[in-house]
């Protein structure tokens, strides 16, 4: 089982070596159990390869509705890729098919592949579980949902579900990921204040903060900062681009702007269809579509 | 001043005018209804405020009415509650977390819940029939004080059931995606969250449900309770191993209203203070058991912000 990657991607090492990497330890751990979760296996190995992971002609219906029609594209991994379009267009729809979030609603229904690298699965196959997808994928909401319960506790969460009980590596990983969410100085001394006593920028960080603590390999953000003042933006945006080091992001918005500040590939979406994906530079000044040019110039949207 | 203005003005003012009607007609009435309240309460004041002595909690009924308390009445009453609450709160607060949680939108479930609904509006001695038949003469209960508390449980059931999938649908949405999204299953989402933000309005609902059973008297009259005991039920808990016993609930027993029908039933004018005495007592209680709801209701309020 040999993959090729043909990939656009001026920014892909030119030897085939990089694509080379992962297929051995991807077929080692299919004689482990295919589709097995053995990230911790993974994760040595994560860092060199391109891609995270590939939409194959993803459909996406919802009550008798088609919300996404064949959409295929690659996520780069340790890169910020955007999802940009106007209202409507299906761009969260499609965020939410990447942890499988639909699968919470009655009448959904997804054709088509999304394979995660390097263990090469299809996180949209139905033997896999979605709350294994969740962990392994997690996810920043619009608005800030801290549970209203403390600080703490809000981040410990994703580590209880997961089975840990060491006081201890609870304490250090709390730690880690409210360091990693540029949180832990406003916060260390209120660790067990409630959560909603937080501003919203801190609150949102401190959904980050919530998500990174179980080391996910792909953070979704669905347009973060979309009930936040501009301050509080920046500080999300400056966090993500940091955060891009140690994991691939998707992130949807609907402010242009911040697709150009944060992500290295955008993809434009309208009606459910994927219209153009490519570097970010390039959409912003050479899109190849009519429709892009047309949103992206202020158009419509 | 033009023609068009005063007419508006005309306009204006009756309009205000039936404000203003219907604000007093508004406040009347609802001075009304709290004066009613008030004259029954003083009434039961009056008339039975002498009698409330801390022996009239202490005694037994007697064919005396002076020596007569409701000792049996209200440990009757406070024992079937106990097992109301007991059967009513784990059945209810499962069945409404199914029906929110897990069950699937169809048919069937839609005939579920309208049930449910119905079943809140089905006359409490409906209920006492049903134990009648099915709690005593089937099972075997008896005239205890398991039956009367069971078959309370099932008149308070739907209470149970809307007002926790009231307070589980009050968690916002958001908040369980967020659960989800980290990799939660269904009943970590369910345990860890939706069940604790909602706990004070499930315990509201146990409460009203609790507070309109302890008033109940037809259906403990269809299982065949007693009017007279002069007898406590064997103590739930001991001194001696292995403390804690469950004969009570085998036991014959009153309640509250049954022992204030019976003595309103008496021709001694004496009786009738003591069954106003009971009653103020009965309407104590209740008052206090909605101020609870109301209270665990206004600290959730406070304590769980989204």
């Amino acid at each position: 089982m040999v993959r090729h990657f043909h990939i656009d991607n001026p920014t892909m090492k030119n030897d085939s070596s990089t694509a080379g990497v992962h297929i051995p330890s991807a077929r080692a751990i299919e004689s482990v159990g295919a589709g097995g979760f053995r990230s911790d296996l993974l994760r040595s190995t994560s860092k060199s390869s391109a891609i995270k992971a590939e939409v194959r002609g993803l459909d996406f219906h919802y009550g008798g509705f088609r919300a996404l029609k064949d959409v295929s594209m690659q996520v780069q991994a340790n890169e910020v890729t955007a999802l940009i379009g106007p209202s409507g267009c299906g761009k969260s729809t499609f965020l939410r098919c990447f942890n499988r979030m639909h699968d919470l609603y009655p009448g959904s229904r997804y054709d088509g592949e999304i394979r995660l690298y390097p263990d090469d699965v299809n996180l949209l196959a139905p033997d896999i579980d979605p709350v294994e997808t969740r962990i392994r994928i997690g996810m920043v909401f619009q608005k800030p949902n801290p549970f209203p319960k403390s600080i703490f506790e809000n981040v410990a969460y994703g580590l209880r579900i997961t089975g840990e009980k060491r006081r201890q590596v609870i304490h250090e990983k709390v730690e880690k990921a409210l360091r990693d969410a540029a949180l832990w100085d406003e916060v260390k001394d209120r660790l067990h204040q409630p959560a909603t006593s937080l501003s919203g920028g801190q609150q949102q960080r401190l959904c980050i903060a919530r998500t990174l603590a179980t080391e996910p390999e792909i953070v979704l953000f669905d347009e973060p900062t979309s009930a936040l003042d501009p301050i509080a933006t920046a500080s999300i945006e400056e966090l993500i681009i940091e955060l891009k080091e140690r994991v691939t992001i998707l992130i949807v918005t609907h402010n242009m702007q911040q697709a150009g500040r944060v992500s290295r590939y955008t993809a434009f979406m309208y009606l459910g269809e994927l219209v153009e994906f490519g570097e970010t530079s390039r959409i912003f000044t050479r899109p190849a579509k009519r429709e892009t040019e047309n949103y992206i110039t202020g158009r419509f949207g | 001043m033009e023609p068009g203005t005063h007419d508006l003005r005309v306009l204006i003012g009756r309009q205000r005018l039936c404000d203003v009607l219907f604000e007093g007609l508004g406040a009347f009435m609802l001075l009304m209804s709290l004066f009613i309240l008030a004259a029954l309460f003083i009434n039961l004041a009056i008339e039975g405020l002498a009698r409330l002595q801390p022996d009239f909690f202490l005694d037994f009924p007697s064919r005396r009415a002076g020596q007569a308390g409701i000792l049996s009445a209200w440990v009757g009453s406070v024992l079937v509650m106990l097992v109301t609450a007991a059967a009513a709160l784990p059945v209810g607060v499962a069945a409404g977390i199914w029906l929110e949680e897990y069950a699937p939108k169809n048919w069937l479930t839609d005939v579920v819940e309208i049930n449910v609904t119905n079943l809140a509006g089905v006359p409490s001695i409906i209920y006492g029939l049903l134990a009648l038949g099915l709690l005593v003469h089937q099972f075997r209960l008896g005239e205890s004080i398991l039956t009367a508390g069971l078959t309370l449980g099932m008149m308070i059931l739907p209470v149970v059931i809307v007002s926790t999938r009231e307070a589980i649908r009050a968690v916002p949405q958001t908040i369980r995606e967020a659960a989800y999204g980290l990799g939660a299953s269904r009943w970590r989402v369910t345990r860890d969250h939706v069940l604790p933000y909602s706990v004070a309005g499930i315990l509201t609902g146990v409460i009203i449900g609790l507070s309109r059973a302890i008033g109940e008297t037809a259906p403990i009259i269809t299982i065949g309770a007693l009017t007279f005991i002069a007898f406590l039920p064997p103590a739930p808990v001991s001194a001696v191993p292995p403390f804690i016993n469950f004969e009570w609930l085998s036991s014959p027993f009153t309640v509250l209203p049954i022992q204030m029908f019976n003595w309103i039933s008496r021709p001694d004018p004496a009786f009738q203070s003591n069954a106003a005495a009971a009653g103020l007592v009965l309407v104590i209680l209740t008052l206090f058991m909605n101020a609870m709801a109301i209270w665990l209701r206004y600290r959730a309020r406070k304590r769980i912000k989204w």
